[in-house]
């Protein structure tokens, strides 16, 4: 009975809803970042240092992986194959240079390299402005067919938690390797733990 | 062996062939029965509800599956997904369940509920509002084109594929809920 009527099912229905769901998310955070958190006013002297450079490659590397995590976790019977050591990769990578930084550096110089200005605030403000890419990117999911409803919660919740970092990074002013690599993972990893909690609440179809 | 067949039936399904689809349902039926027996060979009673839902879960999710991916992963991927999601109702309930009940349960037999399964359909539709239940009671079960049931219904020719489309979901939820 399932047959009769049926409609041709347009392919580009899936990326539609990831498109949308991205746009949406997207602009609200970057609204709240610019509207009430300001751009960094020193943002235009950023663009000639390379650890600023650095800096966005890692959030943006973080949320193509996770995207395409969240991709094939959506779709029943795909593998994630080297998604996860993609997202090993590029972590370990800013931790590499953390420790190339911190290695020379005097005491009172390494606790400036890891606490920066804004280590307390930091993950906290990542963590709420990746929250409306969170509700869209668990929309995104809610509208497939994930089977591994923790596992495709975790993955909404990082590509979330790295593209709210990357938004973010347009107000922060750190730009220390061991500072990225420790507070930005830890914004990064709020949102991801809450969707692997909530993936099988949520998720389930 | 199958899957090269079944999957050039389910592609030509998912560019509106009509035919294909049935076709394609009926041998994912029959293959599912199979397989499913052997796996809850202990739960036989559970078999035709589960066929079921995976056949409307593979229909309503049809749009995730990508032409280029081999569909034996894809299907066994929800067909998995259904059965553990069943095995963890099951073991929730079971805690609340009173062993009498095992009594009543050797005088019913998978194959007389065949027979009944078409009576709880008319059931569960009864559960749902007119604009959903006479699309599907029209379309699904009479056969009737969707064009056919705008001009029955009163309905426009979107509506009625939303009543359609929704009422399938809410079937599903339903399904799952008491199972």
């Amino acid at each position: 009975m399932l047959a009769a009527g049926v409609e041709p099912v347009d392919p580009r229905q899936m990326a539609r809803r990831f498109r949308l769901a991205l746009a949406t998310g997207t602009l609200i955070a970057v609204a709240f970042t610019a509207g009430i958190l300001r751009l960094n006013p020193a943002l235009a002297r950023y663009l000639s240092e390379p650890m600023f450079w650095i800096r966005e490659a890692y959030c943006a590397a973080l949320s193509g992986i996770a995207l395409l995590g969240m991709h094939r976790l959506a779709r029943p019977g795909r593998r994630l194959g080297l998604v996860p050591a993609a997202l090993a990769l590029v972590v370990i990578a800013m931790w590499v240079l953390a420790v190339v930084a911190l290695a020379p550096a005097s005491p009172q110089l390494r606790t400036r390299l890891v606490l920066g200005a804004t280590a307390a605030v930091c993950p906290f403000l990542i963590a709420l402005i990746a929250a409306p890419l969170f509700v869209a990117h668990l929309w995104i999911m809610r509208g497939l067919a994930p089977t591994r409803l923790p596992l495709a919660g975790a993955a909404a919740g990082f590509a979330a938690g790295s593209m709210g970092a990357l938004v973010y990074s347009l107000h922060c002013p750190e730009l220390a390797a061991p500072f990225i690599g420790i507070w930005y993972l830890s914004g990064i990893l709020i949102p991801t733990m809450l969707g692997a909690w909530l993936g099988p609440w949520l998720l389930r179809w | 062996m199958s899957e090269e067949r079944l999957r050039s039936l389910f592609v030509q399904s998912l560019a509106g062939d009509e035919q294909a689809y049935r076709q394609f349902l009926s041998e994912l039926t029959a293959l599912l029965r199979a397989f499913l027996r052997r796996r809850l060979a202990r739960l036989p009673d559970q078999v035709e509800d589960l066929v079921q839902e995976i056949l409307i879960a593979v229909h309503n999710q049809r749009q995730t599956y990508a032409p280029e991916q081999p569909l034996t992963p894809w299907v066994y991927a929800i067909a998995r997904y259904k059965i553990i999601d069943l095995l963890r109702r099951r073991s929730r309930s079971d805690l609340l369940h009173d062993p009498i009940d095992d009594d009543a349960e050797l005088f019913t037999t998978a194959d007389a509920e065949v027979a009944e399964a078409r009576f709880d359909v008319a059931k569960l539709l009864r559960a749902l509002p007119d604009r959903q239940r006479l699309p599907i009671w029209y379309v699904k079960i009479e056969g009737a084109t969707v064009a056919d049931t705008a001009v029955r219904t009163g309905m426009s020719v979107s509506a009625v594929k939303i009543g359609i489309h929704r009422g399938l979901k809410a079937l599903a939820a339903t399904i799952r809920n008491t199972a």
